[in-house]
């Protein structure tokens, strides 16, 4: 409420701040100038500082990434504790060894689960997003004050509350080992981000265009398949990206509801081959770590624009 | 609707990447939206119907098994608060909570200000900074990833090649996944490496303060870390409260990480036996889904009071913008 009533003002505050400032600086404009020929002396040589600095800090933070990947050619017995990258024995034996499967179960297996979880998971998050986010932004009817409320409250709401009572549903439902208990929340908008994100991006959009095609007879459906849909292309895009890439990382949901290694997706793979493996064979965990991570990074090197600006305006986790 | 709009421009203003335009404020004071309540229900039908069941009517059904005894097979036993009472004599209960307090409260902090420290360096308006900002945000997108756990368990293992490092500069050897002593640091590290995520929001803010504000600084003589306590942080108070709660609500629910790095048994000596963990073995390997509600509960509790002092005290720091001085 209070805030409510601040808000309006900002712009006009903000206003005479900026032109106040403007003048006091306007009367020591030559001072400024002096300032800024030695600023622009200086910057050659801080220049070189900034780059070695990030240079150095890139190093450290793309380190565990290239150790792994490069572990992952190295043989088992040159893995642990080496800190340097190269070998001179590097090969593609550990992805050969690891894509042969775990337990009877290929390797392409585990893929394709993974991949055809995240597909669902996109397809079920836009569609079910953007449809309650049209409502949320476009429609006005009694509760929705109340029900955005909690909406916002759920982004905020530690997961594991639920997890038992969902389980015990999906589990008296029989739908344990099955694909349902995964990807339901995706169809009915349960990641409130998605819908958070998409009501934002709904409401930058001008009104003028619905109010438009509803003089000319649109219905609801027609105006938000015809208009709104094409126009809120980047928030797709972006909810896409994020939905695809948070269901490949997911762990836990699998490890809930997935029994049986043939349902198994990537990640929890990769666990039962850790815990079965001897120790020793760090080459072939880390190529299936590699595997694991592979269609992630691909996104992000095609996508890095959408996925950083993403979270830059929506404030999105990775 | 007042609550609604109190909530939206909370969190826009947030943000700090979408401050009201006069357009924008204009439109929504005149443009009234079309009343339609059979199609306002009709499209906020796919949210609403997950709300109902997978959100409202689990909480509610866990509210009622905390209070119960629940082995999944015979029905439930009401047991009154006896759950709640169990807890708090629980050691591995205690050690969990304990675990999680140090790492939000220690972990969060450094992390942040990690976050901050870089987005200020890459704020400074060199060329390549859209490079570094991809790069140092890439972690945030695998760092709870299964592989990155295994990756960082082999780099921390004994003889591993922090070891190597540490022997190198004669400190003592011995790794960090093994010793409890150690497995804080480790995991904390970890949190700390994915920085990128609220480093990309501060930059986002960042950029949102006005220069003039820097340069009237100047003229008035006024120091970097007077221009940093003065302006960059009152400017950027409503960047640093959300990631604030963000990050702190994230890492109260940290577990793939600690499940992998330790088999999914929280050892060595329970030092990485988050509360989520401890969990997940209550509920889901021992199947004690009573004990596990009144956990849940519990976590409810405590990061809705957490964020609820958060809001509480932000009235005092945070500054939304224009008002600040």
């Amino acid at each position: 409420m209070t805030d409510h009533a601040v808000t309006p003002n900002l712009p006009a505050q903000a206003a005479g701040t900026t032109m106040l400032l403007e003048e006091q600086t306007g009367g020591r404009r030559a001072d400024a100038h002096r300032r800024r020929a030695a600023a622009r002396r200086r910057r050659g040589v801080r220049s070189v500082g900034f780059h070695l600095l990030l240079a150095a800090l890139t190093v450290v933070v793309l380190y565990p990434a290239a150790w792994m990947a490069m572990s992952s050619l190295k043989p088992s017995s040159e893995i642990i504790g080496n800190v340097t990258l190269w070998s001179d024995r590097l090969s593609l034996d550990n992805f050969a060894t690891a894509m042969s499967g775990i337990g009877g179960v290929s390797f392409w297996t585990f893929f394709a689960n993974s991949t055809f979880l995240a597909v669902m998971s996109v397809i079920g998050v836009v569609a079910s997003a953007a449809v309650s986010a049209y409502a949320f932004a476009r429609i006005e009817f009694p509760g929705r004050g109340l029900f955005f409320a909690i909406m916002i409250g759920t982004l905020l709401l530690p997961f594991h509350v639920v997890i038992i009572p969902q389980y015990i549903m999906f589990n008296t439902f029989g739908l344990v080992n099955t694909f349902v208990p995964l990807l339901i929340g995706k169809f009915l908008a349960a990641e409130a981000f998605f819908v958070f994100l998409m009501v934002q991006f709904m409401r930058n959009l001008p009104r003028e265009l619905d109010e438009a095609a509803r003089i000319d007879g649109c219905g609801h459906l027609r105006i938000f398949r015809s208009i709104m849909l094409p126009l809120m292309r980047p928030a797709v895009i972006t909810s896409s990206i994020f939905a695809f890439i948070w269901s490949w990382n997911d762990f836990l949901g699998p490890l809930l509801y997935l029994k049986r290694p043939d349902l198994y997706p990537l990640p929890i793979a990769l666990r039962l081959y850790v815990d079965q493996t001897s120790v020793s064979d760090y080459g072939a965990q880390m190529a299936m770590a590699v595997l694991a991570l592979l269609p992630v990074m691909l996104f992000f090197i095609l996508f890095q624009r959408y996925i950083v600006d993403g979270v830059a305006t929506q404030g999105l986790k990775g | 609707m007042s609550a609604l709009d109190s909530n939206e421009i909370e969190l826009d203003t947030a943000r700090g990447t979408d401050v009201p335009s006069p357009a924008r404020g204009r439109r929504r004071k005149n443009a009234s939206l079309v009343r339609d309540t059979g199609a306002g229900y009709a499209f906020l039908s796919p949210w609403l119907l997950g709300f109902l069941l997978l959100t409202a009517f689990p909480m509610l059904a866990s509210l009622y098994l905390a209070f119960t005894d629940y082995d999944l097979f015979r029905p439930p036993q009401w047991v009154g608060w006896e759950n709640f009472q169990a807890l708090f004599a629980d050691r591995r209960f205690l050690t969990s909570a304990r675990v999680t307090a140090v790492y939000v409260l220690v972990g969060t902090p450094i992390k942040l200000a990690a976050a901050l420290a870089v987005a200020m360096l890459l704020n400074m308006k060199h060329r390549g900074q859209g490079g570094y900002r991809s790069v140092f945000y890439a972690p945030s997108l695998i760092g709870a990833s299964v592989s990155v756990a295994i990756v960082w368990k082999a780099m921390f293992i004994d003889d591993g090649i922090v070891d190597r490092i540490q022997q190198f500069f004669g400190m003592e050897p011995g790794g960090w996944v093994g010793d409890p002593d150690r497995t804080m640091p480790m995991m904390i590290l970890l949190a700390v490496w994915t920085f990128g995520a609220p480093m990309v929001i501060f930059l986002a803010g960042l950029k949102q303060v006005p220069a003039e504000l820097y340069e009237a600084a100047s003229v008035d003589g006024a120091g970097p870390v007077r221009k940093f306590l003065r302006i960059t942080l009152p400017m950027l108070s409503p960047v640093l409260f959300f990631n604030l709660l963000l990050e702190t609500i994230n890492a109260f629910q940290v577990f793939s990480s600690a499940f992998i790095i330790s088999g999914g048994t929280g050892g060595p000596a329970d030092s990485t036996l988050f509360y989520t963990l401890y969990l997940y073995v209550k509920g889901f390997t021992q199947f004690d889904m009573g004990y596990a509600s009144a956990m849940a509960w519990v976590l409810v509790v405590v990061v809705g009071l957490i964020t609820a002092v958060l809001f509480r005290t932000s009235k005092g720091w945070v500054h939304y913008s224009g008002d600040s001085r």
